[in-house]
């Protein structure tokens, strides 16, 4: 077991609710002190990794695609691979595959792979905390 | 049959940093632009979305950073210049401490023993 790898477990789909913002954010926070972190998304929260994602303007905004600078889940999620990179730290992310078989989810991100209820127990049993962001 | 609307919205902030606003408060936004009668009742968690001062800024992950911050009280606000009503369960206010001089301009305060009979007075209670 390390010392300094946590995991957390992500539930809930993107643009549904604030628990997977919150959530990445703690990974930004265990990134910039050090740990490595494993992410093992479950049921709706693979959608967030989703590469076909994609800005959008907003007219009650009033503003274009570009000004607007809509955010995706998914370019949160490459920014903290580039964090972990650029901190020689390893951050494995997960998708469920059977939970995006499910739900006809797209091809994820890159540095997003696919797997199975084993990888979250080889994510636990590496890590020294395991946090889980449940769903309502 | 009558189309009054009044929308109840009681989970605040769900998922508004991702979509950089409320999606229910922006659905109301485009069905009054496009001719819909309808107003807002703000309770529960939601109650919030009156205070004023609220800064949602400052979110980054690695070195991506939000530059379009929801404004969720500005949201509410522009509504109310629209002349779309917005009630606050006042008791909900009270619940969270929340004081009426805290309280965004234009938004009507609302007992909950008052609810049934503003319920009445419309065709159509949508609650989200």
């Amino acid at each position: 077991m390390s010392t300094k790898t946590l995991t957390f477990v992500l539930n809930d789909p993107p643009y549904d609710s604030a628990r997977s913002t919150t959530a990445l954010r703690l990974v930004d926070a265990a990134l910039k002190r050090g740990f490595d972190v494993n992410v093992f998304a479950y049921e709706g929260a693979v959608g967030l990794a989703t590469s076909a994602q994609t800005p959008h303007a907003n007219v009650i905004h009033g503003r274009d695609a570009q000004s607007e600078d809509h955010p995706n889940p998914k370019d949160w999620i490459s920014a903290l691979q580039l964090e972990a990179r650029r901190n020689s730290l390893r951050f494995d992310w997960v998708n469920c595959g059977l939970c995006s078989d499910e739900r006809g989810t797209g091809e994820a991100i890159a540095g997003v792979r696919r797997g199975v209820p084993a990888d979250l127990w080889a994510f636990v049993r590496s890590s020294v905390n395991t946090l889980v962001i449940p769903t309502r | 049959m009558g189309k009054r609307i009044l929308q109840i919205l009681t989970t605040g902030y769900r998922g508004t940093l991702e979509e950089q606003d409320d999606q229910v408060l922006w659905l109301v936004h485009m069905l009054h632009n496009n001719g819909a009668d309808t107003d807002v009742l703000l309770r529960g968690a939601a109650a919030n979305y009156v205070v004023r001062g609220q800064d949602a800024g400052g979110l980054c992950f690695g070195d991506k950073r939000q530059t379009q911050p929801p404004d969720i009280a500005g949201e509410v606000r522009a509504l109310t210049r629209k002349g779309v009503r917005v009630y606050v369960v006042l008791d909900d206010l009270k619940l969270r401490g929340i004081r009426r001089n805290e309280t965004l301009e234009d938004v009507a305060f609302v007992a909950l023993a008052e609810l049934p009979a503003l319920l009445r007075s419309y065709d159509q209670v949508w609650q989200w």
